[in-house]
């Protein structure tokens, strides 16, 4: 468990003026990870929000080596500094304790980064990866990625005569990294503080590679006043459209049961991109929406040897 | 190989350490990255690249080098765990040829922007589509503008040569720029040749141990790679990387020269042969140069002229020497084995019709695309282009400016 006092008089490592819009999430979790690490720290991070607003040349946000090469390959970026770092170390030319960690955002890591990441993933290297997941590729504005989940507008789910958001529901990313068979995989979420820099710190002395999914609401392609993105993410996570829970060597395990589990909708309502399924001729989408999530996470709940709660009758009206 | 190299007297020294031995080009390179023994060697394989990796993973295997052997998912990863692991301090190889390093383009860029000394042999073959496995340098050709030294091979031992010279001049502190080494698919890759192989040592001195001055392993000094430049810095940036192309040639010349002494083989930017007076030229890259040679032998025992002008280093491109070199002969063929799809030829010949744009002396020149998809090109071919290069020199007219050469039409 995190300790918020020892936490605080740490050193900052990510550092304050950047250039990230008020109110987004993924520079929290970069700084939470700076956190959560004692020993130094490599920092890859795959091209997108995070990487531009951070590292405006001739300034950097990152107090820790930090590295960018390209869009979909942070995971195959940092397998190399890893490697580096393996070989030094076995010759003798090299003899400090660092971890490595890239982080990409969903579309680096769902989508154009998938194989890089499986593969480095597979290989074993001992890094972990962070997906910080606005649920779009936000930096080339706001575009759907195979995390955007189902009904979202976005400029390329736009919605019209037609078109009705995002048709798909959003790709089990983490389930596909539960596969993979490595010790740690995680799904956090910034606005359980300590739940996510407990996962952090349990990923980092994980000895082999680790994976942490966290949802980074943002503020932009969401649309939601920037005062309330810890808000946002707590409701994602109590309506269990994000739930939050670890997979240790194959173990399930959810690390937060929200006390009662809210109906989605109050997660929904406060993003512009759901506002059309509010409106006439759409009432079939939240019922479709609430479904998913329910199965994900009953499902979830069976693979963590969770009791399924007997189902209420769903109130209409 | 020239013959006159071989022979050379001076360097008996040098050479009297050398083991001959019959290798593959393949074999070849993956030899001379065992004797330089990098730190991280990230691969995938490609034909007909695959056995310098695979070679080369077995030295890993039987603990013969102390690299850390990467086997990625995809040569895109390759070079991006090059690009970290270079970053990271560390010496770093790899090879690929075609599709392999087409895959690798987006990072062949961030390398040289980067000025990471990563060293690649390039085994040159034909891109897609249609699908084909054989020699021509479209491949090298595409990765032109990338920032990347080029050196291509004529042979195994000019591979093997290139390779360790390659890590001398990529992390030459004045130039750190990625290094690729290209040799002709089949033709060197898998040809056998009697190879001269420098002892461990001398190649491990050769090389030295790469200490860079800037890394991202140095936690107490932290920096920033690859950050987001706007328009106020990413101009100047790019601009910096002409200064270490602008002193390669230097750097090049004089490692050549470094290595002639301990193996007795001086390397420059280009091999002349038979050239001095020659009134007939063909310029070229990589292995039809040796058929060349002896076509150029033929003719000049029938009294024609001939010469060869054997390209090594294309990136930098020497307009200067080429210049000095092809003014004032009677006609100069360039021989193309990539298809710039241009419509004028292949690069080659636009390289070379450049560097003599200001020659009082210009010569008249015509480009021949040859060999694409590993097309066959003998004696016979190559005597041709004389032929037509002698009825050139006769009227100073060339009548088309440039042909495709063994093709169907
Ligand atoms: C090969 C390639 N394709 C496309 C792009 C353009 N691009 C840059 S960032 C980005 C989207 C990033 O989205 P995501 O990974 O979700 O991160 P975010 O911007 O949301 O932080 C895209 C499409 C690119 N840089 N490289």
């Amino acid at each position: 468990m995190a300790n918020l006092k020892e936490l605080s008089r740490k050193p900052e490592r990510f550092t304050g003026g950047h250039r990230a819009c008020a109110g987004c999430s993924a520079p929290i979790v970069a700084r939470m990870l700076m956190m959560a690490a004692d020993e130094p720290l490599v920092v890859g991070c795959a091209t997108g929000c995070l990487e531009v607003t951070s590292t405006l040349f001739p300034y950097t946000s990152w107090n820790t080596p930090f590295i960018h090469s390209a869009f979909e390959n942070s995971a195959a970026t940092i397998s190399g500094v890893e490697a580096a770092y393996q070989s030094l170390k076995r010759q003798g030319k090299y003899d400090k304790e660092v971890r490595f960690v890239a982080f990409g955002g969903d579309g680096g890591t769902y989508d154009i980064g998938l194989q890089s990441l499986s593969g480095a993933m597979e290989r074993g290297h001992r890094m972990l990866y962070i997906c910080y997941n606005n649920e779009a590729y936000m930096n080339t504005g706001v575009q759907r990625s195979g995390a955007t989940m189902f009904g979202a507008e976005t400029t390329t789910t736009p919605v019209g005569r037609k078109g009705y958001g995002k048709k798909q529901f959003e790709k089990d990313l983490t389930a596909i990294l539960v596969a993979h068979g490595i010790p740690y995989v995680a799904q956090g979420s910034p606005s359980f503080w300590n739940d996510l820099i407990t996962k952090m710190q349990k990923a980092l002395a994980t000895d082999g590679p680790s994976f942490i999914n966290v949802l980074a609401p943002c503020r932009l392609g969401w649309a939601f006043p920037p005062e309330e993105t810890i808000e946002l993410g707590r409701l994602a996570v109590n309506t269990c459209a994000w739930p939050l829970y670890e997979v240790v060597n194959g173990e399930y395990k959810i690390t937060y049961k929200p006390r009662e589990k809210m109906p989605v909708e109050a997660y929904l309502k406060k993003q512009t991109k759901y506002r059309h399924l509010f409106r006439p001729g759409n009432e079939w989408m939240l019922p479709e929406f609430q479904k998913h999530v329910d199965e994900k996470w009953e499902r979830l709940l069976t693979l963590a040897g969770e009791p399924i709660p007997a189902k209420e009758p769903v109130a209409t009206g | 190989m020239s013959e006159a190299k071989i022979k050379d007297k001076a360097a008996k020294g040098p050479e009297a350490a050398q083991e001959i031995a019959a290798l593959t080009g393949n074999e070849a390179v993956a030899m001379a990255m065992k004797q330089i023994n990098p730190d991280v060697v990230a691969a995938y394989p490609i034909t007909p690249a695959t056995e310098i990796v695979q070679i080369f993973s077995n030295y890993v295997a039987d603990g013969l080098v102390d690299t850390e052997y990467v086997a990625v998912e995809s040569e895109h990863s390759a070079m991006s765990a090059c690009i970290g692991a270079s970053a990271a301090g560390a010496r770093v190889m790899t090879g690929t040829s075609a599709q392999g390093l087409a895959l690798m383009w987006e990072m062949l860029y961030i390398a040289a922007g980067l000025r990471l000394p990563i060293v690649l042999a390039d085994v040159n073959r034909a891109l897609s589509a249609p699908i084909n496995i054989h020699c021509d340098h479209s491949d090298t050709m595409g990765a032109r503008d990338s920032g990347w030294i080029q050196i291509f091979s004529e042979d195994a031992q000019e591979a093997y040569d290139n390779t360790i010279q390659a890590i001398r001049i990529a992390e030459h502190p004045d130039i750190l720029l990625p290094a690729m080494v290209t040799m002709d698919g089949f033709i060197i890759s898998h040809g056998m040749e009697v190879v001269k192989v420098l002892p461990d040592d001398t190649v491990r001195q050769f090389v030295g141990t790469y200490n860079p001055k800037v890394k991202l392993l140095d936690v107490d000094t932290p920096r920033t790679f690859g950050p987001l430049d706007f328009t106020d810095f990413y101009f100047e940036h790019r601009r910096q990387l002409a200064e270490p192309i602008a002193k390669a040639k230097e750097v090049i010349l004089e490692i050549g020269k470094e290595y002639g002494k301990i193996s007795g083989r001086t390397y420059g930017l280009y091999e002349g042969y038979k050239l001095d007076d020659a009134e007939y030229v063909i310029v070229l890259l990589g292995s039809t140069a040796g058929t060349a040679k002896t076509v150029v032998d033929d003719l000049r025992e029938a009294g024609v002229k001939a010469g060869l002008l054997k390209i090594r280093v294309f990136r930098p491109f020497p307009y200067d020497e080429m210049a000095a070199l092809l003014a004032g002969r009677k006609a100069v063929g360039v021989m193309d084995r990539s298809d710039g799809l241009a419509g004028l030829g292949g690069p080659l010949f636009g390289e070379l019709r450049s560097a003599l744009y200001e020659s009082k002396n210009r010569p008249p020149m015509k480009d021949y695309v040859y060999g694409l998809g590993g097309r066959d090109c003998g004696p016979a071919l190559i005597r041709q282009v004389f032929d037509e290069l002698q009825e050139i020199g006769k009227t100073g007219e060339v009548k088309e400016r440039f042909t495709y050469l063994g093709v169907r039409e």
